[in-house]
């Protein structure tokens, strides 16, 4: 097997507040193979949307990466110098950021938005090859090439999001991280955007990241899931797998509240709320929730180990 | 009986436009009522621009209608005269999207539970008070200890969203409409509030409209369900039979595009083709013939009637051109065939998949 397109070795952020020192992401190691399509779920809070910052070098203190390795294609980007890094982003790692539709400049057209970010990461391109390029990668997520003259005021939410798929790729990076790129959209544009990304990931070879809360979304996108709790990943398998045979006894609850068609009318949810991750409980972060707790874990934090062939899990259950 | 609230043949045209005048049509001749002997929960399901927001709006009194009527009991809401629209008012209940920004951030939770209290004199005491306020959190599955004096930051958005629905049930309201109530709320929390509103249905005999996008919760708390498209009904039912055997292409087009959580039942391979696609196409046919595969000649000439196919389902579709044809206004016949005696049956008898604990909800 080669070697993994990103490599991710006992991340930390923290951000630190009046109050002390907020763990978001505490101690993430895992390995996104070359072409894979990963997913990354876990609630509200619980350092996905930091995670995705903290792969693209963008944490802005108060927060700041605390320890670890970030490394892509061979080159940690932790060390990387500002002006460095700055030609890392869009050529080989770029963000979909959430709401990305909103994130898009009211007062410029999309030709000058996708052309912005060409020459503010990769510098010399001629007028023509600038272009050429825009047509190119409106083509790539099915605008028409009238688009690129258009405000974003004149644009769906669907096609906006395109517009933010377009420059995200604009400049062929190895991964993409798409933090919920389909969340404020309806099912229909929805299943039409991501069919879109995926299509584009296939075409180009690139690996992607799918950051997001949907679990039916990553059953239909991706092949590898992690799931993450509390500033630290929970469980790590092939999708099937997770959904078939789910180990962590969170991810059991996670998938056990899903709405299927053919149980009509069941509701649970999981109990508890996530903990503060200012005074988080020791031992495992979700012991105070977990159903099949034992003594140990209200002391020990469990260790993130593949327990079988592509199977990462940290619970003590399968500690021997 | 006369239903709670009424929409006879309303429609909404919203205008603007500081240079070009343009007029969108919202909502066309629309008939639907809420609210008659048995509590049921209906969903208004549709994309964007759908009007199904502008149909909540109506029912809410918050907008007027261009014409037809919105009735409250019989009577023309906006010919109410005070102490019956104050009636209203405690009797039609709103829940919103987002369960963040109805709280003020620098009051405590308290804040918003105690305002209607006092609006409507409810309570004489602070004792009284305080019990009305326990009764509602509990009856969402709430501990008033562990809500109460809190700052809505501290909550969840699953439990900010069970504060705002114990709020609606404090007024002891007929009707409750809710507009997306779960889409912001974590997946992993929606089940809490899903749970509150059937509980409100049953425990309460509350009827709700349940505004949403999203086919999958709405078939599993929804005892009917009407699907909207640009403003007409595109098909009407029982929630049951039309999920699981749409026959409007449109009603396909949006349960084939839900993306169920299970990796073994993937997307349909067939193209889509969304709103955007085929923005720029008059018809003074069917709506939906400009994204419709099946689209045939008719659909592109005249709009198609409402045809009952069977008993409690019609579609407002050519390829069921066999079927009796139904007046706009007689869609009640269609709806008000699946109360709540239907969904009874299926409610709690399901066993949950083996290997899998099953968990209550908390409180």
């Amino acid at each position: 097997m080669s070697a993994p397109i990103l490599s991710v070795q006992d991340l930390r952020v923290y951000y630190y507040t009046e109050a002390g020192a907020v763990k978001a992401v505490d101690g993430v190691t895992l390995d996104v193979a070359r072409g894979m399509k990963m997913g990354l779920v876990g609630e509200s809070g619980c350092g996905k949307s930091t995670m995705a910052m903290a792969f693209m070098r963008l944490i802005k203190p108060p927060g700041r990466i605390e320890s670890g390795q970030v490394v892509l294609d061979g080159t940690d980007l932790v060390p990387l110098s500002e002006d460095r890094m700055r030609r890392v982003r869009l050529n080989e790692i770029s963000l979909i950021p959430q709401g990305a539709m909103n994130s898009l400049n009211p007062v410029a057209r999309v030709r000058k938005q996708i052309i912005d970010g060409i020459q503010d990461h990769n510098g010399r391109f001629s007028r023509a090859e600038l272009n050429d390029r825009v047509e190119e990668v409106l083509e790539a997520v099915d605008l028409r090439p009238e688009v690129a003259d258009m405000f974003p005021h004149e644009l769906s939410g669907g096609m906006k999001q395109r517009v933010c798929v377009a420059i995200a790729i604009s400049m062929r990076p190895k991964v993409i991280i798409a933090d919920e790129p389909t969340s404020a959209l309806d099912v229909v544009v929805q299943r039409q955007v991501m069919e879109t990304i995926q299509r584009l990931q296939q075409e180009l070879g690139i690996s992607m990241i799918l950051i997001g809360h949907d679990m039916g979304l990553m059953a239909q996108s991706i092949e590898h899931l992690a799931v993450m709790y509390s500033g630290r990943l929970a469980e790590l398998a092939e999708v099937n797998a997770i959904f078939e045979e789910p180990l962590h006894p969170y991810t059991q609850l996670l998938i056990s509240t899903l709405p299927v068609l053919g149980a009509k009318g069941v509701f649970r949810g999981i109990p508890g709320i996530t903990p503060s991750l200012l005074s988080p409980p020791p031992g495992c972060l979700f012991h105070p929730r977990c159903p099949q707790a034992q003594e140990i874990c209200q002391h020990k934090v469990p260790t993130w180990q593949e327990i079988r062939p592509g199977r990462w899990v940290a619970c003590h259950k399968y500690e021997v | 009986m006369t239903p709670t609230l009424e929409l006879r043949d309303v429609t909404k045209v919203y205008s603007g436009g500081l240079f070009k005048r343009r007029s969108t049509v919202a909502l066309e001749k629309n008939y639907i009522s809420v609210g008659g002997e048995h509590p049921t929960i209906v969903a208004i399901a549709g994309e964007s621009g759908s009007g199904k927001t502008t149909m909540g709006m109506l029912m809410l009194g918050f907008i007027e209608p261009t014409s037809g009527q919105v009735l409250y009991k019989g009577q023309d809401l906006w010919a109410l005269p005070k102490p019956a629209w104050t009636e209203f008012r405690r009797e039609v209940q709103a829940i919103f999207q987002d369960p963040f920004e109805v709280y003020n951030p620098f009051y405590k939770v308290d804040h918003v539970l105690m305002v209607p209290i006092r609006k409507f004199g409810l309570a004489h005491t602070r004792a009284q008070e305080h019990d009305l306020i326990e009764r509602a959190l509990t009856s969402v599955g709430l501990r008033p200890d562990e809500t109460l004096g809190r700052y809505p930051h501290q909550l969840s958005g699953g439990q900010r969203q069970r504060i705002t629905v114990a709020r609606a049930l404090l007024l002891d309201p007929k009707v409750i409409i809710a507009d997306e109530p779960v889409s912001m709320i974590d997946a992993s929390l929606r089940a809490t509030v899903l749970k509150s509103l059937r509980l409100l249905r049953d425990e309460a005999g509350i009827s709700i409209l349940y505004i949403t996008h999203d086919l999958a919760t709405a078939y599993h708390i929804c005892d009917e369900i009407m699907v909207l498209y640009q403003g007409t009904v595109a098909e009407a039912g029982d929630v049951d039979s039309v999920i699981q055997a749409p026959k409007h292409p449109y009603t396909q087009l949006l349960v084939g595009s839900i993306p169920w959580p299970d990796p073994k039942r993937k997307w349909g391979q067939d193209a889509v083709l969304t709103q955007a696609d085929v923005f720029h196409v008059e018809t003074k046919g069917c709506k939906f013939a400009p994204r419709c595969a099946r689209a045939m000649d008719i659909c592109r000439e005249s709009p198609p009637p409402l045809f009952q196919t069977e008993a409690g389902r019609a579609v407002t579709c050519y390829l069921y051109k066999d079927a009796p044809v139904l007046d706009g206004s007689e869609i009640g016949k269609v709806l008000g065939q699946n109360g709540r005696g239907a969904a009874e049956a299926t409610r709690d008898g399901v066993v949950p998949k083996p290997g899998v604990p099953q968990v209550g909800l908390p409180g």
